[in-house]
């Protein structure tokens, strides 16, 4: 079994404080992280590779300094690693990150293909869903569960608002994975002492056949107008009526608002 | 010249500070509350490969250097001081001596075993009547054919029961006095070998820590350490290694109370504001970070001597005093800055207080450190 798995490096949201002034985060000084929902997509591969002896390979876009969440993936029991890492992957949305990773998966092997559900600094939960389309794969996204039911199907167990589905899917496929879904393990002490000693595989634009007008800044068609710190909003009414009452005042306040 | 971490020791520290806050820190207070051995805590250590970070890999350990077994331990002993010095006296007092005196056969025999943490160690050489003067071994072992007989009792051995693995110290031949005293490996469970009266203890409560009693326990001859005579110079290389362990284990309690003092003088307001606005809590909490500061620079210079081969006995001894020293220093104030709540154990400072104290007193006390420092000095 060939697994790859896709992290990201982020910044550790949990740590970052808003300027009150600007209202813009203050990153400076702020650790940098494997993206949680990453980490459990990483789990999950790993423990397919204790259970099946699974091959697993990580790979992440971003700039050369995200190396450090590929040696600790080694540390953790990843057998390969990847960095996708070129200028012209530089300023990449959700679309042209996923057309980046898109473009290394083709040139490689796999029968699953992990990724967190969404990076804790963007939360958009786009990429994975997006590089299963243009692998014309299928995709199953908010997964907690997995297991192996013969060589060529997985059954997963999505959660979903209201509880949760089993669902079959064929491999290859791509599975989005929630941090929930497992306590990740910690790197090992001898993993950690041979991490620095394996080799990283830097990848550029040239190593992925991709058109370069899909990656990076020109292959992003997101703009953002502006970004702004959530306003507080105003303490709510509080009505102590009856249960008839309470359905009228709920009915003529949607009213109201042109919601009903 | 370079202070920083290598990117190795870096990423070992995310590794151990977040196993620590997350994995032991939790259970402080209750195996401080119960006296309880951190059993469950000691299997995930095992699982992780922490005890046995400096052994090499063809031992069956991690192939780490000192440096991160330093880290290690000031990491664990920043979130529970217990846990701490669980694997500072499995590693510095039972594995070292075997790798650095061992043969080759007992190094496969005990060191896989050990690293992986499936066997716990442990180190005996504190008797009743020889504490800071270890020379007055009352401990005997004979040769009795193919065996060494052993008589004696040691005390305040840590480690003592949950430990599989003893290093023993004895006297092999009285009339030599420190050139009669030899070391061996005692396997728990050997005749004649018992555990005996569990110590209560002012703080790292949940640390073994008992007596040893030999009673015509019988062990193989070839469970000699090193050569016989040849114990004196072993247990005071193991004591040189042991006090980097318990430096680093000084820093982390120390480190631990500067933390929870910044984070209550935030909080706490007096007189209208937080008391860590007070130009007197910000200068004495700014000697106690520099104190702090110096006694990391201690403990990894020292480690860092070890590493690298060359003499560090001097080193050990600087970076112990200092950092124990700091560690009483710090948790005493960090107990006075919490007021009436700092002396209740709804506060962890109180626990770091008494924790503290044995840094100054265990694998030499304070003014056995001056001993080694100043006798370096005049030499």
């Amino acid at each position: 079994m060939k697994i790859v798995v896709c992290i990201k490096q982020v910044p550790d949201t949990t740590e970052i404080k808003i300027n009150p002034v600007t209202g813009t985060l203050i990153r400076d000084g702020v650790p940098s992280i494997m993206n949680p929902d990453d980490k459990g997509a990483l789990e999950m591969a790993l423990r397919l590779k204790d259970q099946y002896g699974a091959h697993v390979t990580v790979i992440t876009m971003g700039p050369p300094q995200a190396d450090l969440i590929l040696r600790e993936a080694f540390a953790m029991g990843a057998d390969r690693a990847i960095l996708l890492t070129d200028r012209r992957f530089a300023g990449a949305d959700t679309l042209a990150t996923s057309n980046a990773l898109a473009g290394a998966l083709r040139t490689m092997d796999f029968d699953i293909v992990f990724a967190g559900r969404q990076a804790i600094d963007g939360d958009t939960a786009q990429v994975g869903p997006e590089m299963a389309e243009h692998l014309g794969l299928p995709q199953v996204s908010y997964v907690v569960d997995l297991n192996v039911k013969n060589e060529n199907t997985v059954i997963v167990k999505k959660e979903t608002e209201d509880g949760y589905q089993m669902l079959e899917a064929d491999t290859p496929c791509v599975l989005t994975v929630l941090a929930s879904a497992n306590k990740a393990r910690y790197m090992s002490v001898s993993g950690i002492v041979n991490a620095y000693n394996r080799e990283v595989e830097i990848w550029t634009a040239d190593s992925i056949d991709v058109d370069e007008s899909k990656l990076g800044l020109k292959g992003s068609p997101t703009k953002v107008q502006k970004s702004f710190a959530k306003g507080l909003k105003q303490a709510g009414e509080v009505y102590e009526v009856d249960a008839e009452e309470a359905v009228g005042i709920i009915i003529s306040k949607l009213k109201e608002k042109f919601i009903i | 010249m370079n202070f920083n971490l290598t990117k190795t020791q870096e990423l070992f520290r995310q590794m151990i500070r977040e196993f620590a806050e997350k994995e032991v820190k939790p259970l402080a207070a209750e195996i401080d509350e119960q006296e309880r051995f951190p059993a469950e805590t000691v299997k995930k250590m095992a699982e992780l490969g922490i005890f046995g970070i400096p052994v090499p890999t063809q031992y069956g350990g991690a192939g780490g250097d000192n440096l991160m077994y330093s880290i290690a331990i000031e990491e664990l002993s920043r979130a529970c001081a217990t846990t701490g010095v669980v694997v500072s006296a499995h590693t510095s007092l039972c594995v070292a001596p075997i790798m650095e005196h061992g043969t080759e056969e007992q190094k496969m025999k005990y060191l896989p075993k050990l690293a992986s943490g499936e066997w716990i160690g442990a180190f005996g050489l504190t008797e009743p009547n020889a504490g800071t003067d270890a020379a007055g071994q009352q401990t005997t072992a004979v040769l009795d054919g193919e065996e060494w007989v052993l008589n004696g009792n040691k005390i305040f051995i840590t480690n003592a029961g949950p430990a599989h693995v003893y290093i023993v110290i004895a006297m092999t031949d009285k009339s030599l006095k420190t050139k009669g005293i030899s070391a061996f490996i005692v396997e728990a469970g050997t005749p004649g070998f018992e555990i005996g009266k569990k110590e209560l203890k002012m703080g790292i409560r949940g640390s073994a820590t008992a007596e040893l009693i030999f009673n015509n326990c019988r062990i193989p001859k070839g469970n000699l350490l090193g050569k016989i005579g040849g114990g004196f110079p072993i247990a005071m290389k193991t004591l040189d290694g042991g006090r980097i362990g318990i430096a680093a284990q000084a820093l982390g309690i120390a480190q631990a109370a500067l933390d929870e003092t910044v984070k209550y003088t935030k909080e706490r307001k007096q007189f209208g504001k937080a008391i860590g606005q007070f130009q007197n809590t910000q200068f004495q909490m700014a000697d106690l970070k520099t104190k702090v500061e110096a006694a990391r620079l201690l403990v990894r210079s020292a480690a860092f001597k070890k590493d690298s081969g060359v003499p560090y006995s001097p080193d050990a001894a600087m970076a112990k005093l200092f950092a124990a020293e700091t560690a009483m220093e710090v948790t005493t104030k960090a107990v006075q800055f919490h007021g009436g709540y700092g002396y209740t154990r709804e506060y962890p400072v109180e626990r770091m207080m008494r924790d503290a104290k044995i840094t100054e007193i265990y694998e030499g006390t304070s003014e056995v450190q001056r001993m080694v420092i100043a006798a370096n000095l005049y030499k």
